[in-house]
């Protein structure tokens, strides 16, 4: 049995473990309420940019962007978002499965693909199975902007443009509620989600010219879908960590429990065998 | 007569209300857009949105570029960055001028180059925009 030294060492030792995932805990909290509040404000862009693609699409069928034009696939792009940092319960592990998922079946569909990644997670399993990374971002913080992520996304347009990749999927993690955490697997290229409108149609004034002010629009509209799928991810990640954090710190309790629970036992028999020996020791004397 | 206006951008909704008119920094020139103006769509440069209405102050928006289009009841301004005219950070916006003027004069590619000059119109942009509103208020 060990002393009641070292349990209390150890009693310690998991007090201060406890302290430390419950302020992640908190931290998370707070960066997950924020983070929700920006995914909800990223909405409106990609639903206005969808009614105004929407709108000049049926004002034009005659021009149909690349971007709208499906292809025999040969080659697939997949565009992994994770986090950058861990402790944040399965949320990487469940998107990086997803993605070797859909990597194992596009292979038995006989199509090659091509990855690139947004986020830090993703690169130690990407690089073991030696993947061809095309692009790769990170350390986006908790507030990344559009910007960030551009660089990225247009290696993966210009490679859909120039026919080096015939589709493109988007792999993040949607956040549902605190809870729940849905990994989402996307189709961004060729754009499917543009919703015609129902009204007539009218005829635009273009300026410059139409292609150029539509070709903009498109690759705005791609860009706003990887930056609404980062956004949700970060309010995934935040909210994953804060659970994990939550049980983690409930686990540290409950060990604490038990070990003072020892502690008092130990203490208790120490006590008993000093009195046993007093009492044994005085018996003798009166003899 | 008026016509609604949303001014969003990739990360927020900056505007959504009705205006008299709209005065937009459009690539070919600054157009006004007023109720039952033709559908257009056009390319943005940085520059100053102001959204007018009557019985209320003047909307003064700063773009840093993006997409107008014009519906017959609807004006929709896509900006790529948008932020109101008392929120530039002017000290901010200062230092962006400088950097984009170093990197001018050093301009070692053409793709540094065109970037620079894309940072001082938009630097210069915020300056002016930041400026009337001080002299304004």
């Amino acid at each position: 049995m060990p002393s009641s030294k070292d349990i209390k060492k150890q009693i310690g030792s998991i007090e201060n473990t406890k302290k430390i995932t419950s302020a992640m805990e908190m931290v998370a909290a707070s960066k997950m309420r924020k983070a929700e509040a920006r995914m909800h404000a990223t909405r409106p862009y990609a639903e206005k940019m969808r009614q105004v693609i929407g709108h000049i699409g049926k004002a034009h069928p005659e021009y149909t962007h690349s971007f709208l034009e499906e292809r025999q696939t040969e080659t697939a792009g997949i565009l992994i978002i994770t986090s950058d940092r861990g402790l944040c319960g399965g949320l990487n592990t469940n998107a990086m499965r997803r993605a070797l998922n859909l990597m194992e079946e596009l292979q038995s569909q006989g199509v090659s693909y091509r990855v690139a990644a947004i986020g830090r997670k993703s690169l130690p399993l990407l690089n073991r199975i030696g993947v061809d990374i095309m692009a790769e971002v990170s350390d986006l913080g908790d507030a990344p902007e559009v910007t960030d992520i551009a660089g990225t996304v247009k290696v993966v347009m210009d490679a859909f443009m120039e026919g080096q990749l015939d589709r493109v999927y988007l792999v993040y993690n949607r956040f549902v509620n605190t809870m729940t955490q849905n990994v989402e697997t996307e189709q961004i290229l060729p754009i499917t989600e543009i919703t015609e409108p129902a009204e007539l149609h009218w005829d635009y004034i273009y300026e410059p010219e139409p292609q150029e002010v539509i070709d903009g629009l498109m690759e705005r509209y791609v860009e706003s879908l990887v930056y609404h799928g980062l956004v949700e991810n970060i309010a995934s990640e935040q909210a994953a960590r804060m659970v994990a954090m939550k049980s983690a710190s409930d686990n540290a309790e409950e060990l604490i429990e038990d070990l003072k629970l020892s502690y008092n036992k130990a203490r208790q028999a120490a006590i008993t065998a000093e009195l046993a020996e007093i009492t044994s020791g005085a018996a003798a004397l009166e003899e | 007569m008026t016509i609604h206006v949303d001014v969003v951008s990739a990360d927020r909704e900056i505007y959504s209300g009705q205006s008299e008119m709209v005065v937009a920094p459009a690539e070919m020139g600054e157009v006004g857009i007023m109720p039952g103006h033709s559908p257009l769509v056009t390319r943005l440069l940085p520059g100053e949105v102001r959204i007018q209405h009557e019985g209320r102050e003047e909307e003064v928006l700063f773009v840093s570029g993006g997409f107008l289009e014009v519906q017959p009841s609807v004006v929709t301004i896509l900006a790529d960055t948008a932020e109101r005219a008392p929120d530039i950070d002017a000290a901010e916006a200062e230092a962006a001028k400088r950097r984009a003027e170093k990197a001018l004069e050093e301009q070692t590619s053409d793709m540094e180059l065109a970037r620079a000059k894309a940072e001082l119109a938009e630097a210069t942009a915020r300056l002016r925009i930041y400026r009337r509103h001080r002299e304004r208020a």
